[in-house]
């Protein structure tokens, strides 16, 4: 006797986390229900291998007719098909978007097109993400970034009205949408300078912000970094950077990071062309510090690569074909030198300190908040990218 | 009555995309009432279209506004080509005939196809204009409210019920019709919705009619079913219960309480302020004493008085002391009215019993008469303006309908389709009733065409390919045979009145069998006939149940009614036991219509009662219950040969007697099983299929105290001296007795033992058995077997081989208890559950099986079934896992046999959480003697009334706290302490309702939740109005199953949408919750090879605004709220 037709339907609608997520992950029904079965829903309640296929069936309908208003959450909330409380749409909206940090990573920089989704294969291959799962989430960044290209206004806060993302994980779709395009780019300033979100919105910008600039982070050298290091330097950025963070109620309503800014970070070049300046503000770090790290000898012979190169990273940022070089750069020319000479993390963030605070002391150096907004950011990032 | 119909269309959204080329559509409305069409403005290039449309208005007559449905129509402007149809929307205008209903519909509605199912959402606003018209000739009868609740609505008081109202319409079925060949899917399938939608109201009209007639102004009970006869047409029926309600207004409810209404008033319809000059309009209120004590005679008088001295005799043992405590009110600031009332209603008994008066016209003859409805009586009536049916009154109209009831006795049908009644309405329960007949479906020819055909409006709508009007009346001739030897069987059991009832048909190609069902009862005059039941009713009011029922019995009434005063009435009345007085035995002890055995009742040892009592109605409310119930089945099939017309009805009708027969076997076991001894709500659905009838007969078990503790089973074996036979036979018996006290540890069954000796009363020799599966006899089972059958004629011999018996045995067994935390039952409320909390989920869920094997007998097929029914409920029980611990209330299967090895189960039920803890601490409560509880019970219910003002009239929702009630005597204060707990415990579920609906809509809650229930009431809510009935018919049709997920994948859309689409509706009408809602139909059809599939699904209830009680309850009394959270009183704020 077989059940050719099977269905439960309740007035508010039924949504079961575990099953939620095992569909989510790209489970089809029988391995739902394998997996279902080995979490030992069978001894807990007594039921039948028969009733479990059922209600993963019944569940499955349910997200597969959900699945079409989860592409555009607001219409989950106005639709009238599916009585859900509000608690319980958030969970399904905030699930259906959040994504492996291990698939984003592989994303980061990658252009958002079916070649890309093509490769899905192996990028699940490699993170062990389920294929189906990945495409979803491929398919989540390219509806956010469709859905966001062309409008104005802060990046995240755009994701989070049109998605209904919480704001942390649609600063994180905003982060992969920044790293594809650089029109995009200024605006994502705006963006990740509100004042710090929760944690999952915040990745979904990190993601838009590098779909958008298209930082170049599938090198090898930027292998060992991972989403998190990415987010979290994109953030930092933006959290210093952009106008917004400096005086929020005076920016740009479209929060485009002030062109000024950029252009203004050439001045900064002075810090290493002068030669003068550049003696003085090493004698001023290495006086500092002396004593107080064990690399010093190191610091005192490195000293003029390590500034250059921070100074020069900043240098380039106006040109969108050198920005895809900025990870590369901080990578190559400061984290690689100085894990060779095994600065301890502790190290770096002394000589960061007062690298960040000497030209304070340096006389005719004007662009001393400039210079120190400047620094905060790129510290930050290399204190977060200073790992193995 | 004329009226203006005031439509606009104000904005779209979501609309699909009708043109690929821009991704957007050119939306515009057609807006159609009868034949006249309005079309909005096209809204180029948008899914959202927002159309702000001037006012449409139509102005029609109110016959029309009761028939026809608005109908919207969404569509794609096309340039070039025809436009293409979005989708529809029908709104039934008819709750905004009535008087104080809804005032405006106004929301988004989906738009729905029936091909493509909702495609987006329409916001549209209805108001209806309605002008006075006194045309003593109008064939409208708006204003006439509807309800399918089966009990007397919440919020509403009944003046009077008055009975039976039927009616049925009859069309062809468009999907049949020549044209059907020619015209798309979806045209036929509107011409279908629409069709249907029209017979439904003009039968709601015609109904209304009838109610006019009588004098009524609402149809409570209200059932209206489709039989899709196929080539032979379609049937839109309805029964009901017509009722003249009162409207109880919130602040004046208790106030009024105290008041009669003098019998003018009353005929006013939702009158919200009754006159305060009350019973000194005499003349209609005497009869109700009078009465009582003809009704029992009625019996006596066939035969030898001996039974009637007998029970005049019966000593009144000493009343218990309890009684008075009725009159302990707790002192909650609420209660501060109480004495005044508390006199006036004695003063109002006492006066109204010492009245003899209409002497000679009380007769259980004249009981019956004004149940019914008469036509006549209508032409003397009829002419009033809308809502109201006449406000002459007067004596001249009460002898024009005595005089007419007298000449209309031979028509009348004393049934009621309610479930619960007023307390005191029912007196005694015989048994249930039921008949069945086959019968052939040739094309239809029916009276109700005539109707049609005068009504020139409607005419156009009907294609008729042929009609004959000179044809007999068949269905309904058919429907007044079956009602007829309802009514006798009634008799048999010495019952003036059918309670409970409800026709149904199964329908198979040419065959269908109609049937009926209701339970036989002795029902209180005094609530049937104009004027005669307002002492009563007010009673009601502050004594709640159990106060009627004790002094309705005969004994007291042979003694006392006319003669003492109102003190010693009350005393008396008091000093019997309550909750017991419905299972005393209606019939003659001497004269039975069968054998059964009788013993003296366990509560009060005054009356007899039967050992076992079935019921299609709910259980009492007064009923002392021990332990809880639970949800019983018998299921069964029978093969059938393949057979033509007559043929085929013949053997069908061969084989309905042993089905019944079977069935309620099953039923008897299964009760004792669980060591119970009386169903209610008892539904047994007999399906025809091509080759085999199916049975399912649901209901609820309960041990009521009052009956005599059910015997174990026996099994005896056949071969005593087989040695190794003996012991299997041994062997099953243990596991049958360890199953009898497993359920009753399950189901808290300790029934109290009775100190006999204290009780002088002959002590009934406790039964030790019944029989089963051997023989029968004297057994009692048979009380409720021959109901079933087909009257006296049926005598059934139980013979079955020892393989059948193992069978049963085994299957008797292989019902599975629900899992812990669960219970269920297929009644309004669970009997021994009351501390419910406010979470509920309704849910439909529907399995279609197939059958497979290829020599199928009635062993494997009822094996078969059985296991579908249980993996069903297992399936159910795992789906509601995480609401544990909850019940499932009104647990109602549909068998459905829709081709040759498929079985079809649609189940609707809603499962209610409770609160675990206080269950505990019921069942830490020591047994108390059954007197005790009894009173305390009254007690409790006492503060219920007064609690809920606004509602008295309502039957309580939650049976009243029982063993949770220890010591509640001391309980002050209760019910501030109670809303503050239930506030406390409102689940986070309907925490998250409260916050969602407080949140001004905005960008993330614009949708409001509407909550639907099979049942009549919400828990921790009170329902504030009544905005109308809702009864929808949808079609669902596809030609891609494959890619819409199948079958499973089809028909859960369709469910959800239908779903999705009358709780717009209720929203529309400013509801939050449908009460009492009902799936009348889900026909569904397939055909896979073709990739196609059909789905028919036609469902009613009730929209109403509801309130938490929490919220009622701004600020929290302040009040002492250490109050343990043991008083189960607070389920029922």
């Amino acid at each position: 006797m077989s059940s050719d037709l099977d269905v439960f339907v309740g007035n508010t609608t039924l949504i079961d986390e575990e099953v939620y997520r095992l569909w989510l992950d790209g489970h089809s029904v029988a391995e739902a229900v394998a997996r279902r079965l080995r979490g030992g829903v069978l001894e807990r309640e007594g039921t039948s291998v028969a009733v479990l296929q059922s209600d993963t069936r019944d569940h499955y309908r349910t997200f597969q007719m959900l699945e079409r208003l989860l592409h555009a959450p607001p219409r989950l909330l106005q639709q009238l098909l599916f009585q859900i409380p509000p608690e319980r749409q958030a969970l399904l909206v905030q699930r259906y978007y959040a994504f492996d940090e291990a698939l984003a990573r592989e994303l980061l920089g990658k252009k958002l097109s079916k070649g890309t989704k093509k490769e899905l294969d192996e990028v699940s291959a490699r993170t062990g993400v389920g294929i189906r799962s990945c495409r979803r989430q491929f398919d989540n960044f390219k509806r956010v970034f469709k859905a966001v290209e062309e409008l104005r206004g802060p990046l995240a806060e755009n994701i989070q009205q049109l998605f209904l993302l919480p704001p942390a994980l649609a600063r994180d779709y905003a982060a992969i949408v920044f790293s594809g395009i650089w029109g995009l780019w200024e605006r994502f300033w705006g963006f990740l300078g509100c004042p710090d979100p929760p944690f999952s919105s915040r990745d979904y910008a990190a993601i838009v912000f590098f779909a958008n600039s298209r930082f170049e982070t599938g090198k090898r050298r930027l292998q060992f970094l991972s989403f998190g290091d990415f987010a979290a330097c994109a953030q930092s950025m933006m959290a210093h950077w952009s106008q917004g963070a400096l005086a929020p109620e005076a920016a740009d309503p479209d929060g485009d990071l002030p062109k000024s800014f950029l252009q203004d970070l050439k001045e900064l070049k002075v810090l290493v062309s002068d030669k003068d300046l550049l003696d003085q503000h090493k004698s001023l770090v290495c006086s500092a510090l002396r004593g107080k790290i064990s690399v010093y000898n190191e610091l005192e012979a490195n000293f003029k690569a390590l500034s250059r190169a921070l100074v020069n990273v900043g240098g380039k940022l106006t040109h969108a074909r050198d920005v895809r070089d900025f990870f590369v750069d901080l990578v190559e020319k400061v984290i690689e030198p100085c894990r060779s000479d095994k600065w301890s993390p502790g190290d770096l963030r002394l000589f960061l300190t007062h690298y960040t605070a000497a030209p304070r002391n340096l006389p005719g150096f004007r662009h001393q908040a400039l210079w120190e907004r400047y620094m905060a950011a790129i510290s930050a990032c290399l204190l977060r990218m200073y790992h193995d | 009555m004329p009226g203006k119909l005031k439509v606009k269309i104000v904005a779209g959204r979501h609309l699909p995309v009708m043109d690929r080329a821009s991704d957007l559509t050119d939306a515009f409305v057609e807006v159609k009432f009868g034949n006249t069409t309005f079309k909005t403005d096209v809204y180029p290039k948008s899914l959202n279209p927002q159309w702000n449309s001037e006012w449409f208005k139509f102005e029609v007559d109110d016959e029309e506004l009761q028939d026809e449905p608005l109908q919207i129509t969404v569509l794609d402007h096309d340039t070039y080509s025809a436009n293409d149809a979005i989708g529809k929307v029908y709104i039934d205008i008819d709750p905004l005939l009535y008087s104080e209903a809804a005032t405006v519909i106004s929301g988004w509605f989906p738009i729905y196809d029936t091909i493509h199912g909702i495609r987006g959402e329409i916001n549209v606003v209805v108001k209806v204009d309605l002008f006075n018209d006194l045309n003593r000739f109008r064939q409208s009868s708006c204003g006439v409210k509807f309800f399918c609740t089966t009990s007397i609505p919440k919020c509403y008081r009944a003046v009077v019920i008055h009975g039976f109202v039927e009616e049925l319409v009859v069309n062809e079925d468009p999907e049949y019709q020549w044209i059907d060949r020619i015209r798309t899917p979806r045209a036929s399938n509107e011409a279908r919705q629409r069709l249907i939608s029209l017979m439904s109201g003009e039968l709601q009209r015609k109904i209304g009619l009838k109610v006019l007639e009588m004098r009524g102004n609402a149809v409570v009970g209200y059932l209206q079913c489709f039989d899709l006869e196929g080539e032979s047409g379609l049937v839109v029926r309805a029964i009901g219960t017509a009722c003249t309600l009162d409207k109880l207004s919130n602040t004046s409810a208790f106030l009024p309480a105290c008041n009669s209404p003098s019998k003018e008033m009353k005929e006013i319809p939702f009158n919200e302020d009754p006159n305060p000059n009350t019973y000194s309009s005499g003349p209609s209120t005497p009869l109700k004493n009078q009465t009582y004590s003809f009704s029992p005679s009625k019996s006596y008088s066939r035969q030898s008085s001996s039974s009637d001295t007998d029970l005049s005799l019966t000593p009144k043992t000493a009343p218990s002391p309890q009684g008075p405590r009725i009159f302990l009110f707790p002192s909650s600031p609420t209660l501060s009215c109480d004495s005044p009332h508390v006199k006036k209603s004695c003063l109002l008994l006492s006066g109204s019993s010492v009245k003899p008066l209409h002497c000679s016209h009380v007769s259980p003859v004249v009981l019956r008469k004004s149940v019914s409805f008469t036509e006549e009586l209508l032409l003397a009536a009829s002419g009033m303006g809308s809502g109201s049916a006449g406000k002459e009154g007067g004596p001249f109209k009460t002898l024009l309908r005595q005089q007419t009831q007298s000449a209309l006795e031979q028509r009348e049908f004393p049934f009621f389709t309610l479930t619960t009644f007023p307390p005191g309405f029912l007196l005694h329960v015989g048994g249930v009733v039921s008949a069945r007949s086959v019968k052939l479906l040739d094309r239809i020819h029916n009276p109700a065409f005539v109707g049609i055909m005068g009504n020139t409006r409607s005419y156009k709508l009907l294609d008729w390919n042929s009609f004959n009007s000179d044809e007999p009346e068949t269905r309904d001739a058919w429907w007044a045979e079956i009602r007829q030897e309802i009514k006798s069987h009634a008799k048999a059991l010495g019952c003036h009145a059918v309670v409970g009832y409800s026709e149904s048909t199964s329908i198979c190609e040419e065959v269908c069998i109609l049937s009926a069902s209701g339970t036989a009862a002795v029902l209180n005059p005094r609530f049937l006939q104009d004027g005669t039941m307002e002492g009563c009713l007010e009673q009601r009011l502050s004594w709640q149940p159990g106060f009627f029922s004790i002094g309705s019995e005969k004994g007291e009434v042979d003694f006392f009614p006319q003669s003492q005063d109102s003190s010693s009435l009350l005393g008396i009345e008091e000093a019997s036991p309550p909750g017991c007085g419905f299972c005393h035995i209606p019939y003659d002890e001497l004269n039975m219509p069968f054998p059964a055995h009788l013993t003296y009742c366990y509560n009060c040892r005054k009356q007899k009662v039967p050992d076992v009592l079935f019921t299609t109605i709910d259980l009492p409310v007064e009923a002392i219950v021990v332990g809880k119930g639970c949800l019983i089945q018998a299921r069964l099939c029978r093969l059938k040969k393949k057979a033509q017309a007559e043929a085929n009805a013949t053997s069908i009708s061969n084989l309905l007697p042993f089905m019944e027969y079977e069935v309620h076997t099953q039923l008897m076991n299964k009760l004792k099983l669980r060591g119970m001894n009386a169903l209610f709500g008892l539904r047994i659905q007999i399906t025809v299929g091509e080759n085999m009838l199916m049975g399912l007969a649901s209901a609820t078990g309960v041990y009521l105290a009052a009956l005599p503790t059910p015997g174990g089973i026996q099994i005896a074996g056949k071969t005593p001296n087989d040695g190794t036979y003996e012991q299997h036979i041994s062997h099953m018996q243990k596991k049958i007795n360890d199953t009898i006290a497993k359920n009753k540890e399950l189901y808290e069954i300790n029934p109290p033992e009775l100190p006999e000796e204290i009780i002088g009363s002959p002590i009934p020799e406790p039964r030790q058995r019944s029989r089963l599966l051997r023989s029968q006899s004297e057994s009692s089972d048979e009380v409720t077997e021959l109901d079933l059958s087909h009257g006296k004629k049926d005598a059934f011999v139980l013979e079955i081989d020892d393989t059948d018996a193992m069978e049963d045995v085994h299957s008797l067994l292989t019902d599975v208890p629900p899992p812990s935390g669960f219970y269920s039952c297929n009644t309004e409320i669970m009997p021994g559950i009351n501390n419910w909390t406010p979470e509920i989920q309704m849910f439909t869920a529907v399995r279609v099986s197939r059958l497979s094997n290829i020599n199928p007998t009635n062993q494997t097929l009822n094996k078969n079934f059985n296991d579908l029914c249980e993996n069903l409920l297992k399936s159910l029980y795992f789906k509601l896992r995480s609401m544990v611990p909850c019940c499932l209330c009104h647990v109602n299967f549909t068998v459905a046999l829709p081709e040759d090895e498929l079985v079809q189960i649609a189940v609707t039920a809603v499962a209610i959480t409770y609160d675990k803890n206080q269950a505990l601490q019921a069942n830490k409560a020591p047994t108390e003697k059954s007197q005790q509880r009894a009173s305390t019970d009254n007690e409790e219910q006492l503060q219920f009334p007064l609690e809920l003002s606004s509602d008295p009239l309502s039957s309580q929702p939650f049976s009243p706290a029982k063993e949770a009630l220890e010591g509640a005597s001391s309980h002050t204060g209760i019910p501030a302490a109670q809303r503050a707990t239930s506030l406390e415990k409102a689940s986070p579920l309907a925490e998250g309702y409260l916050r969602h609906r407080s949140v001004p809509s905005g960008t993330n809650s614009t949708v409001s939740v509407v909550k639907m229930t099979p049942l009549s009431f919400l828990p921790g809510a009170k329902i504030t109005k009544y905005l109308g009935i809702i009864n929808m018919f949808f079609i669902r049709e596809t030609t891609s199953l494959r890619e819409e997920g199948g079958v499973s994948g089809f028909l859960h859309a369709f469910i959800a949408e239908v779903f999705a689409m009358v709780r717009a509706h209720v929203a529309a009408l400013g509801g939050n919750a449908v009460v009492s809602y009902i799936m009348k139909q889900c026909v569904f059809m397939e055909n896979p090879n073709k990739n196609q599939a059909q789905c028919l699904i036609n469902v009613s209830g009730d929209a109403v605004i509801f309130v938490r009680e929490s919220e009622l309850e701004a600020l929290p009394v302040p009040a002492p709220t250490a109050q343990p959270a043991g008083s189960a009183g607070d389920v029922t704020t």
